[in-house]
């Protein structure tokens, strides 16, 4: 008798112990991920530890990393356009240490090339200057422009993605996750009536006979690799859209959300026939027994009665959809 | 007996594929009367009871033969329509089962699945069958509340009313007690014997002294066949079948 209370307090022990191991690991992950992520923001969008300098006369005090990207790209070449004088920006970066010194002046090892790059900056005013933190000068008589750090709001709200632009990286998801709303909304938007339907079909109309075939061959559809659906979506359903609407590129965001929405179709289609096969025979019979035909049964009792397993399909099937983003 | 039968049963024989479930039932029902079908299990009592309002049309590989009718038509001819059918004939079955909707949508479900949608007539017709089913007094404070917060008596009797509200003039009952305690039993049992005024009611049952309370007329199936069909006074004190005899008095079943 004692012996078998011990038991019972022993697995139940060692449930506890699993579930909170498993809570744990999951609570752990995301401390990690978050922590890696935050880092992000306390950084500088400057690349492998590169300083913007100008020379000592030069107003700019800061900059922010759009504006470095525009002045790198040739957008920008007068300093008014960033709050500075009315003077044409000449650009430095270390590749153009050649244009400027021989080799004999910056030395074997570069040893003389910071203060030779602290007397550049401060003979020619109207230059900005990018490079590397090591070659700064320790007697440096120009200025260092700060750049404003990585920060959150802008994080979220930036338009622009260019994370592996030089000097300065621009870190803007908000069209990121716009796409990944916007496609996402239109697959569920294509998937779900479409495999309601079908899931309806399977578990009120067809036969039993021909359940038995579609069902495995659905569910079959669940294991393709998300590699396959693109690759379908590449072939099939880009040039469709493209022959279709007469468009430049048939790589839209539509191609994008059929190929999500056939991805999560098979999920969608066999969990919510699952809910629907649920419903109680009690309660279809007493539905019919009251005069409602099969199809005000399905509408008003069936449907609402397996919602819950419906929903759950929707958020499976998308979910799948949205991870393996592979396929877009 | 000189009324038209309410229900008639012809020669009915009925097939589960192989099976032979129900064998040759001739049987008739006289208007505004409650007749008791009784007999151990898989007796065919319940099919036989089904049989009325086309619910085993649902079970795959089931083949009938002979004829049904109803106030002299065939329910089985291809010009009727199932669910004219199922309007005229409600069923209340052996387990409560309301629907996920609140109180007065499971009894108005009925009247809209039929296209009766006007609100002062649902609301009123909601009341009535309420009100027949003994149930209104209980529950008239929380119509819009889920059925399921309701007993299981309560919810049997919910089922009644909402069966009544499409005003069918035959109700069958499959077992509708068996799954209550003795009061809510006593309550249904109750509304059977008023409920008689008005409708025809066929009531399966395991219970003996139920079906000796409710019934004018008592059938007692065995193995598929009607063995013995007579008043229930009859039935239950002078069978004419000893097989009848030693089901009633016990001895087996």
């Amino acid at each position: 008798m004692t012996l078998k209370r011990f038991i019972e307090k022993l697995i139940e022990g060692m449930l506890m112990i699993s579930s909170s191991i498993s809570a744990l690991a999951v609570l752990l992950i995301v401390l990690f991920l978050f922590k890696e992520g935050f880092s992000l923001f306390s950084t500088s969008p400057l690349e492998n530890h590169n300083v913007i300098v100008v020379s000592k006369g030069n107003p700019i005090e800061k900059l922010t990393a759009p504006q470095i990207k525009d002045i790198f790209d040739q957008k920008i070449t007068n300093w008014q356009t960033v709050g500075g004088k009315n003077d044409t920006i000449i650009l430095f970066t270390i590749n153009d240490v050649s244009n400027y010194f021989s080799e004999e002046e910056i030395g074997e090892n570069f040893e003389y090339l910071p203060e030779k790059l602290s007397r550049l900056t401060d003979s020619i005013p109207s230059m900005l200057a990018v490079y590397p933190d090591k070659y700064l000068a320790k007697d440096f008589k120009g200025k260092t422009v700060s750049v404003a750090k990585n920060n959150i709001p802008d994080f979220i709200s930036g338009r622009e993605w260019f994370p592996t632009a030089e000097p300065a990286v621009q870190l803007g998801v908000l069209p990121l996750i716009l796409g990944t709303l916007m496609v996402s909304f239109f697959a569920i938007l294509f998937a779900l009536p479409v495999g309601l339907a079908t899931a309806i079909y399977m578990a009120e109309v067809a036969d039993e006979r021909l359940r038995k075939i579609l069902k495995p061959i659905i569910e079959l559809l669940a294991g393709i690799p998300s590699v396959v659906y693109g690759f379908f979506g590449l072939i099939v359903i880009v040039p469709l859209i493209h022959d279709t609407f007469n468009l430049p590129v048939g790589e839209t965001a539509l191609a994008g959300s059929i190929v999500l929405a056939i991805m999560a179709l098979p999920t969608i289609i066999t969990v919510s026939e699952d809910a629907i096969r649920n419903t109680p025979r009690s309660m279809k019979e007493a539905s019919l027994a009251l005069g409602a035909n099969k199809w005000q049964t399905i509408a008003r009792v069936i449907i609402p009665n397996s919602m819950s397993g419906i929903s759950a399909a929707a958020i499976l099937g998308i979910g799948r959809a949205i991870g393996e983003t592979m396929a877009v | 007996m000189t009324m038209n039968p309410k229900i008639e049963s012809k020669n009915v024989n009925l097939y589960y594929g192989a099976f032979h479930a129900l064998k040759g039932i001739t049987m008739s029902v006289q208007p505004n009367t409650v007749t008791a079908l009784i007999g151990p299990s898989g007796c065919g009592k319940s099919t036989y009871l089904r049989l009325f309002n086309r619910m085993n049309d649902l079970i795959p590989g089931i083949r009938i033969e002979g004829d049904v009718q109803i106030d002299g038509k065939d329910i089985y001819s291809k010009s009727l329509r199932v669910d004219e059918l199922r309007k005229k004939v409600g069923m209340v079955f052996q387990k409560p089962n309301p629907f996920p909707k609140s109180i007065f949508e499971n009894v108005a479900y009925g009247l809209r699945v039929n296209g009766l949608n006007h609100a002062s007539f649902v609301e009123e017709r909601v009341e009535t069958s309420l009100r027949q089913a003994a149930l209104w007094e209980e529950v008239k404070d929380k119509l819009k509340k889920s059925a399921f917060e309701l007993s299981g008596g309560q919810q049997q009797r919910l089922c009644i009313a909402r069966a009544l509200a499409i005003e069918p003039s035959v109700l069958l009952m499959d077992e509708p007690a068996s799954a209550l305690d003795p009061i809510s039993t006593s309550k249904i049992e109750e509304l059977i014997y008023e409920l008689k005024s008005k409708y025809t009611i066929i009531i399966v049952t395991h219970n003996m002294q139920q079906a000796g309370r409710v019934s004018d007329k008592t059938a007692f199936f065995y193995l598929g066949e009607l063995i013995e069909f007579d008043d229930t006074q009859v039935i239950f004190t002078n069978p004419q079948n000893p097989r009848t005899q030693s089901y009633v008095t016990g001895r087996f079943g």
